[in-house]
């Protein structure tokens, strides 16, 4: 895997909050097709490194490369036009707005001519239904978010996600406030979408859930780098010490 | 018996289709409460309905209802614009003062709406940027657009004669319920019906008031979306205050004082959420007539005009405690 271009480098890349340290020349990549898992504990850095990948802000110093070419997101939609989706923790759904307006917001599709451009909601809802089969949900796409349960929601987010053909997908702590059956949903979406050539970034602190799911586990710990481990070389409990012992 | 079964099966299936229809329409608690109280209104005097009084309730509902149109969309947003009566009062008397000075009427007139907008741009600015409740930017404002009226006129009253074109475009009786003012407030509801239901806009605004950091996360302005929301609403807020100026033939820089809250009950009466993210022009629409109706209805059957207060305060609560039952019915009967 290592032969082939990565599909994301990051390089060097340091953050600071006015004097709080957040990354300190965090070195990370994603090949393509590949599951990384970010591991650390509460405050290594993790949701800050993804927020960058993701154009929520710049890194103060570093460098973006995106299969060979260096980027500079200015904003999300940035990242998003080079196929990164973000799946957030609070899964970032306007609870009263329906499931198509959800999955759409923001990229709307119009029909019309000029200043008459309208939705084109059936088409929409179309799309909004093709998305839940992928996830294995059927449901009328007309309900709002608020009438669906946290693992429904959670389903959403990621269909929304994967409806856009994404290369990367970063999945911030996706499973932290789900049951067991609704977490093993959501590690069955990660195998999927790398079954169709997606990479993703499983962000977490639950160690057990990031060496099932992923093919390399990146640590961090205090905003540096603190290893990386290919799965079949080593097992949880490693990575545990590891982690414990890092931090 | 089977037949018989499948029958109340089928009725019950009619009966929880229509139930679905009227609970998921949103402007259904206001509608009803606006019928219930103009039948009672005409039972106790059926003066109430007559042709004459409603005439009346057309001729100035409009210029009321227009700025609630702006509060709506603003308050769907996710913000609040405590600022509309002074922008209202406001408005007509930038008219006068340019006109004072040698401007040409119509660009005096184009001019004073241009400077509304820019009082929203202004509320919006300092309330994304300095990340401020809008509530505080548009209670200031409130004060200072209020005060500047008061400055221009020395708080006398003003004539305002405009030239018959403008009349005849947004103060004049066209028909026996048909004036043009009512056009406006027809047509512009319709209008931003549209942009809230139909266009990409109307799901930023949404998205906007009800998660903003999901709208953020998915490419959206939401600084701009507000900012244009606020400019709405103080250009709608100068628009009715020019109606009123129009059809009255003179500026106050004491009008439109009940302005801020009656926009923000109308609002919410409609179905509208104090906290963004719901609500629809229509519902404010009606909830205007149920105002107006009321306003006009305790008068008509001689009870104390003090007594407006007292009822708009029951009838706000009535409505909201309704759209909520309606709210989580309609959840029920859909999912």
């Amino acid at each position: 895997m290592s032969e082939s271009q990565p599909l994301v480098q990051m390089k060097g890349i340091c953050k600071w909050f006015g004097k709080v340290t957040a990354l300190d020349g965090v070195d990370f990549s994603v090949y393509p097709s590949e599951v990384v898992g970010l591991v650390g504990d509460n405050g290594a850095g993790k949701s800050t490194l993804v927020k960058i990948l993701a154009g929520v802000y710049p890194p103060d110093r570093g460098k973006i490369i995106i299969e060979g070419k260096e980027v500079i997101f200015k904003s999300p939609r940035d990242a998003m036009n080079r196929g990164i989706e973000v799946i957030y923790q609070d899964l970032r759904l306007a609870p009263l707005l329906s499931v198509t307006r959800n999955m759409f917001l923001g990229r709307e599709i119009e029909r019309g001519i000029g200043l008459l451009k309208i939705l084109d909601m059936k088409r929409m809802k179309e799309e909004a239904s093709r998305a839940l089969e992928w996830v294995g949900l059927s449901f009328d796409v007309k309900n709002p978010i608020e009438n669906l349960s946290g693992g429904e929601r959670q389903a959403v987010a990621i269909a929304r996600a994967m409806y856009f053909r994404p290369k990367l997908l970063l999945l911030d702590e996706p499973t932290n406030n789900l049951s067991v059956k609704e977490t093993k949903r959501v590690l069955e979406y990660v195998q999927k979408s790398k079954e169709q050539g997606v990479s993703s970034v499983f962000i977490t602190h639950n160690i057990e859930v990031a060496h099932m799911i992923s093919d390399r586990i990146v640590l961090l710990a205090h905003g540096r780098n603190a290893g990386t481990f290919m799965k079949d070389e080593t097992t949880a409990s490693i990575l545990a010490q590891k982690l414990t012992y890092e931090t | 018996m089977g037949s018989v079964n499948q029958n109340t099966s089928r009725t019950k299936q009619t009966s929880q289709l229509l139930l679905g229809v009227i609970f998921r329409t949103k402007e259904v608690t206001v509608t009803l409460i606006t019928i219930g109280v103009g039948l009672s209104f005409y039972l106790i005097e059926h003066v109430f309905f007559s042709a004459v009084n409603i005439n009346v309730l057309l001729t100035y509902t409009p210029e009321l209802g227009i700025p609630a149109l702006g509060v709506t969309v603003l308050m769907i947003a996710g913000e609040f614009d405590l600022s509309v009566g002074s922008v209202f009062a406001l408005t007509p008397l930038i008219i006068v003062a340019l006109m004072d000075i040698g401007v040409n009427v119509w660009a005096s007139i184009f001019l004073s709406l241009v400077f509304a907008s820019l009082i929203g741009f202004t509320h919006g600015v300092i309330t994304v940027k300095a990340k401020i409740p809008s509530f505080i930017t548009t209670l200031g404002g409130l004060f200072v657009w209020g005060g500047l009226a008061l400055i221009i006129t020395g708080g006398l009253p003003r004539y305002f004669y405009m030239p018959q074109a403008l009349i005849g475009a947004i103060g004049t009786q066209i028909t026996l319920f048909v004036n043009s003012q009512l056009l406006w407030f027809v047509g512009l509801t319709f209008i931003l019906f549209f942009v809230l239901e139909k266009s990409k806009y109307g799901n930023w605004i949404y998205a906007t008031g009800g998660n903003k950091e999901a709208a953020i996360s998915r490419g959206i302005n939401t600084d701009r979306v507000k900012i244009v929301s606020f400019m709405l609403s103080s250009l709608l807020s100068g628009f009715g205050g020019l109606i009123e100026a129009a059809r009255t033939a003179q500026a106050l820089p004491t009008s439109g004082q009940s302005l801020p809250f009656d926009t923000i009950a109308a609002a919410v009466i409609g179905g509208t959420s104090l906290f963004g993210g719901a609500g629809t022009v229509i519902g404010t629409f009606v909830a205007e007539f149920l105002t107006r109706f009321i306003q006009n209805g305790l008068v008509i059957i001689g009870v104390q005009s003090f007594y407006f207060q007292v009822y708009l305060g029951i009838v706000i609560v009535i409505a909201v405690i309704a759209n909520e039952y309606v709210r989580r019915r309609g959840r029920e009967l859909r999912k």
